[in-house]
């Protein structure tokens, strides 16, 4: 019995092993691709080590490499200047997920503490909206911004989803509803008003969903490319991960950069990497939590 | 929403708390002033509903009756965009590769996740090893697609390297007909793989541990207690977990745009990428909006039909 238990356990104890490894793999590979020289990765390509040692993926990628540099090193000429992109990101993400957890909350606090006619009408209204996916709205959506002569502005860009979510919405009004209103109840009755309140009390109380959601709205901004691809043609404004597709595409069919195009995807995926590394905890329970989205 | 209402509910005070606030005194002075300010705290997102959400729905139903090129105004031409989509072979297989790539990597996604979740939730509690398992869901699926397409090259990839090394043959998987859709489904259930993990083992730990000590004392096996317990307690959220894929997959396009950009010759050609290439390489918008639309009905019908067949809203627990 117990030796039968134990086979059990290393044989899913392998599989798990098994799992992490084809999880994690990539990401070094990724590295270990970026640190090579792109002549030697086509001598070497089976070596679990960097070949021909070089920082020049990352110079091609961060536009400090020249082009005959570039080519030498099997690059294509054509750098990108992902500093220039990762801002764009950063804008991008940070702006609207601020902006639509900020909105969720106002109108969870509305929905959870106010009384007023019409509430259970405009909540159900509201709601009907995660029904519709972004297939149906995203095309008529470009429409809107193109006539509003918004493309190729961050506010186009960023305005479609960073005033309503369904979701956030939801998901704030349950968690208002569950807690208690003593302290609340207690200030209104010292006078104080129900902005105040709103400010003073329950948005603090909510801080723990406020922040699950706003990471997870940063995940999923930061990593969006749909949308982005719309609404923007310009690279004054367009997010990282249409550099790296495009980057990827003037990449020559025949002989890729792959070292570059390594050194700019792990650009691209470092700053969630270090959002993993200070709020990796958090993340996983967030994800467990919220079950949805 | 069922975990989401469970959590909910577990969090939540007596009901009468919630009850008592709810209806009985709408007209009371300490809700004086509560309608205006509700309008005001919710006008961003009225706004943004009706702006963005509602109305974009309404235009996206009537654009897909019109022939619409963006530069000029929509010319109303009633069912042609349908009755071109019946006869649009391209439509058709597009719809079938689709669905090969649904059925493929949900399954997938499905049967590794499971099995993670539950070695997890029986071997450790390791935050550390759900949070590195999570991590191909952090990074975009530009990025993913881009390493994979690395790591899958037929020359020097390294995953025929490794499989030339072991004796077999060198696969072209992302530029051959038949391995396009299986390596994008791959590459899809990497990406989500632990994301759906981590769900179902927070599902797994509401289930209390007492059932399976239980269970062995009536002498169980692991196995059995996997099938007649740990499944069928796991099934609302297993329900959830599998519309939610389903959605998700049926709307496939970052990885497809860069891997193979729909090919070779529309083996990977799945709906939003052709949706987009009539967009935004034709310009035409009323024939696009017409699939989007169909597609919004496919997906439905088919949440629908899930929602029946999985039973979603109940678990077995009484059974």
């Amino acid at each position: 019995m117990s030796r039968k238990l134990s086979i059990g356990r290393a044989a899913a104890w392998t599989y798990l092993v098994g799992v992490l490894f084809v999880t994690i793999f990539p990401f070094y590979w990724i590295l270990r691709t970026a640190l090579s020289d792109n002549y030697a990765l086509s001598a070497h390509p089976a070596s679990l080590l960097p070949v021909g040692f070089t920082w020049g993926p990352f110079q091609r990628v961060l536009g400090l490499a020249t082009t005959e540099q570039s080519i030498a090193e099997g690059g294509s000429g054509a750098s990108i200047h992902i500093g220039h992109y990762l801002l764009n990101s950063v804008i991008y993400a940070s702006l609207s997920t601020g902006l639509i957890v900020f909105f969720s909350t106002l109108a969870a606090y509305a929905f959870a503490r106010l009384q007023w006619r019409g509430r259970d009408f405009m909540f159900s209204l509201f709601l009907t909206a995660l029904m519709v996916p972004g297939i149906l709205t995203l095309l008529p959506n470009f429409v809107l911004v193109k006539e509003l002569g918004l493309l190729n502005t961050f506010t186009g860009l960023i305005l479609p989803g960073a005033l309503f979510s369904a979701f956030n919405i939801f998901f704030l009004r349950q968690f208002m509803l569950g807690l208690s209103t003593e302290i609340e109840e207690a200030a209104l009755i010292d006078g104080a008003g129900k902005l105040r309140v709103l400010f003073g009390i329950t948005l603090p109380m909510t801080s723990g969903p406020i922040v699950t959601l706003s990471i997870l709205g940063f995940i999923g901004m930061w990593n969006d490319y749909f949308w982005p691809l719309l609404a923007t043609s310009d690279d004054s404004v367009q997010p990282l991960t249409l550099a790296l597709a495009v980057f990827k595409q003037s990449s020559p069919q025949s002989q890729p950069d792959w070292a570059g195009l390594m050194a700019a995807t792990l650009v691209a995926a470092l700053p969630m990497l270090a959002l993993f590394m200070v709020f990796g905890r958090r993340i996983v329970n967030s994800i467990g939590f919220s079950g949805i989205k | 929403m069922a975990v989401l209402e469970s959590t909910a509910r577990g969090q939540r005070p007596p009901r009468d708390a919630v009850g008592r606030r709810g209806k009985s005194r709408p007209h009371s002075p300490a809700h004086r002033g509560d309608a205006k300010l509700a309008w005001v705290l919710i006008a961003p997102a009225l706004v943004g509903f009706l702006v963005f959400a509602a109305y974009p729905t309404v235009r996206g139903i009537y654009l897909s009756f019109t022939d619409f090129a963006v530069l000029s105004p929509p010319e109303w031409i009633g069912l042609d965009n349908y009755v071109q989509l019946l006869h649009d072979d391209v439509f058709w297989s597009a719809l079938g590769v689709t669905v090969y790539f649904v059925l493929l990597s949900v399954s997938i996604s499905l049967v590794v996740s499971i099995t993670t979740a539950a070695v997890l939730h029986r071997l450790t509690s390791s935050t550390v090893i759900r949070g590195l398992i999570i991590l191909p869901f952090l990074i975009s699926a530009v990025v993913a697609g881009t390493v994979w397409s690395w790591m899958l090259d037929t020359q020097l990839g390294i995953v025929n390297i490794v499989i030339k090394a072991l004796g077999g043959d060198g696969i072209q998987f992302l530029t051959s007909r038949s391995w396009a859709i299986p390596s994008i489904a791959l590459i899809s259930v990497w990406k989500q793989m632990g994301y759906t993990s981590i769900i179902i083992f927070a599902g797994l730990q509401t289930i209390p541990p007492t059932i399976y000590e239980a269970g062995r004392v009536d002498g169980a096996s692991e196995l059995t207690m996997f099938r007649r317990l740990t499944l069928p307690l796991l099934r609302p959220i297993l329900a959830l977990v599998v519309v939610l894929n389903v959605i998700g997959a049926f709307q496939v396009f970052d990885i497809v745009q860069v891997t193979t950009k729909g090919g070779p010759a529309n083996a990977s050609n799945v709906l939003q990428m052709y949706i987009y290439s009539k967009a935004f390489g034709q310009f035409d918008f009323g024939y696009a909006a017409a699939m989007s639309l169909s597609l919004f009905v496919i997906l439905i019908a088919i949440t629908f039909l899930q929602m029946r067949l999985l039973r979603a809203s109940e678990s077995d627990t009484n059974a």
